[in-house]
């Protein structure tokens, strides 16, 4: 079943003046339980790509679902709360909250979502546990290596039991280390939760890691690869 | 954890957070320093004029405070002044026979207030006789007079030294009569301390030829509150027809006029200090949403709706200022405590200044509640209408072009 579903998906910038066409007719459909790398050189629209399905964009035009709910037309609030219930996402700069600890950062999430205090605690911890932090659960951000901080993003996109994660450059600020425990992180939470992720790299050591990867040149999907491993 | 965030955003950038607190701090110091001298002054300017002369609320015949002459004395008996006694909130009630006159002694005159008075009553509404400097205080049944020390300084009289007083009485009979000094009073206003002569009110009847007649009757209220009151049950008492009734606002209008142009000049140069303080916090909220797109890009994207990031952002101004106003209000406190009890005694030509305008020399300082409410509200409504700025960027705020940085 599609989780995702982008169809003729066009996004252009400056169209008033100078029009950039970041996306020309993109359709690209994510399964359940996928993990799919979008790469592509700088500047081929991967990023924006993410947004428009993430609902953070708009498309100029194209139509977007998610789980069967277009995104396309949902009003500014319905949307964050759309994203709140079902996206996850991890940033290249991590973007933890630095005055809240690791623990506070991922329960912050189900905060958001208004669950209770005991739920938000035991799901939190687990989640620490899981990408091995939990020791780290009282530090501030600031107090973590980059590997360990983009770990609690992934706790943090995870709290919130989302449809799928969508994460943007997720390896680009990690050294090899951090980038092999992340994607081992990831490819277990995958093949062992079944939780569906889509991300942009440009990063091999990604890319080879990848089960099915899209390449994206001048704003359009020039290949669609399935790897069998 | 909403709150939690906002306290620790504040502490995010300490040395911003201190300057800005500080700032306001000092505001609010200021302001609070200047707004409690200032009503100070007033109620100093208020109490000579009330404590010291007018009373709360005065009662007289009709006509008399347009043109204060004996012949408009009005006709009293003693139930009247036993009935305003039993209105609830009347604290003093002071009879008066006043009229100018002239004092000799020696080769020496002067125009004298003359003030017949009931002694216990006067001392219970001014405090006459704590100002008593030599000699002794009057009795009802006294054939003297008191003299304010001024006076005698300018007749050159001492205790036991005879008063001539002439002058004209009751309806053109001839004022004439002579009184040994049983004392001397001394007041802090200049005016008052030159001229004042009393003497007990059946010797003032006497001498003015009007038997059981009175030119006014002062009431003291319990609390400044009350006077409203006080005044509409001493006016349902007696004959609107043949007396009039007034609070010390109709009776001190000129008064209150100064006061309030005063108050107008001070509130002008308020309005400046709230500017200045205005613009360091727009400076700081501005500051605070700037440097912090990025991160409320995050927050939108990961799901927190911007009602709530409006929240944690206006409770962080909330805090911030709050903060400051409180540290502010409290660093005052004890400053304003001790120079309420302890005013501070003027000098030299101030004193002078102070006394030739008719008020005590003293810088008294006030502690009305409204002076530290109206620093809380101005503050409180200046980070609610600069708090839109903050309120109105998150509301604005694309979450892909701030995370771009664009």
């Amino acid at each position: 079943m599609s989780i995702i579903q982008a169809q003729n998906v066009k996004k252009t910038y400056n169209a008033d003046t100078i029009p950039v066409h970041a996306l020309n007719d993109v359709t690209l459909n994510v399964e359940e339980g996928e993990f799919t790398a979008i790469v592509g050189p700088s500047g081929c629209g991967k990023t924006t790509l993410l947004n428009i399905l993430g609902g953070l964009d708009d498309a100029t035009l194209g139509h977007v679902e998610i789980d069967g709910t277009s995104i396309t037309q949902m009003s500014d609030s319905d949307l964050i709360d759309f994203r709140l219930h079902h996206i996850g996402f991890v940033f290249q700069a991590y973007n933890l909250i630095p005055v809240l600890t690791t623990k506070e950062n991922v329960e912050f999430i189900m905060l958001l979502q208004k669950q209770d205090e005991k739920t938000r605690d035991a799901r939190g911890m687990e989640l620490l546990t899981e990408m091995g932090i939990a020791d780290k659960a009282d530090k501030r951000p600031s107090e973590l290596s980059g590997g360990q901080q983009q770990r609690v993003a992934v706790a943090r996109a995870l709290a919130s039991k989302p449809k799928f994660v969508l994460a943007d450059e997720p390896t680009a600020n990690l050294d090899s280390q951090s980038t092999k425990d992340l994607l081992d992180i990831m490819l277990r939470l995958n093949e062992e939760e079944g939780i569906t992720f889509v991300f942009s790299t440009h990063d091999q050591r990604v890319i080879d890691r990848a089960k099915r990867i899209v390449y994206l040149d001048d704003g359009k999907i020039v290949n669609d690869v399935t790897v069998k491993k | 954890m909403i709150i939690k965030l906002a306290w620790r955003n504040i502490w995010r950038n300490k040395r911003r957070s201190y300057l800005t607190i500080g700032s306001i701090m000092f505001a609010v110091i200021l302001a609070v320093f200047m707004r409690s001298m200032q009503f100070g002054s007033y109620e100093n300017m208020i109490e000579n004029s009330v404590r010291f002369y007018t009373g709360h609320v005065q009662i007289h015949q009709n006509g008399y405070w347009d043109d204060q002459v004996i012949d408009h004395s009005m006709a009293t008996d003693s139930n009247l002044l036993e009935s305003l006694h039993q209105i609830e909130g009347v604290t003093d009630v002071v009879p008066r026979m006043e009229s100018f006159i002239l004092s000799a002694y020696g080769t020496k005159t002067r125009g004298s207030l003359i003030m017949g008075i009931d002694p216990q009553a006067e001392h219970g509404l001014t405090g006459l006789k704590d100002k008593l400097i030599e000699g002794e205080y009057l009795e009802m049944d006294d054939s003297s007079v008191l003299i304010s020390e001024g006076l005698a300084k300018y007749l050159k009289m001492e205790v036991g030294d005879t008063l001539v007083l002439l002058g004209q009485g009751y309806h053109s009979a001839s004022a004439a009569a002579i009184y040994p000094v049983k004392g001397i009073v001394k007041f802090p206003v200049k005016a008052q301390n030159d001229q004042s002569v009393f003497l007990p009110i059946p010797q003032a009847q006497w001498l003015f030829d009007a038997p059981e007649l009175l030119t006014s009757i002062s009431l003291m209220v319990d609390k400044v509150g009350h006077v409203a009151a006080v005044t509409n049950a001493v006016k349902s008492q007696v004959d609107l027809e043949t007396l009039e009734v007034m609070d010390w606002q109709e009776l001190t209008p000129e008064l209150l006029q100064a006061i309030e142009i005063d108050n107008l000049s001070s509130k002008f140069m308020l309005y400046i200090l709230y500017l200045v303080i205005g613009f360091g916090m727009l400076g700081t909220f501005m500051m605070m949403t700037a440097e912090r797109q990025y991160e409320f890009g995050v927050m939108i994207s990961i799901g927190m709706s911007r009602l709530k990031m409006q929240l944690v952002i206006a409770l962080e101004m909330m805090m911030m200022t709050f903060l400051a106003l409180f540290i502010g209000i409290g660093a005052t406190l004890p400053g304003l405590i001790y120079l309420n009890l302890n005013p501070i005694k003027l000098t030299g030509e101030m004193a002078v200044a102070a006394e030739k305008q008719g008020v005590e020399a003293l810088i008294k300082f006030s502690l009305v509640p409204e002076i530290f409410l109206n620093q809380a509200w101005a503050i409180f409504f200046m980070a609610l209408f600069l708090g839109f700025y903050p309120l109105r960027s998150i509301q604005k705020l694309k979450p892909v072009k701030a995370m771009r940085g664009d």
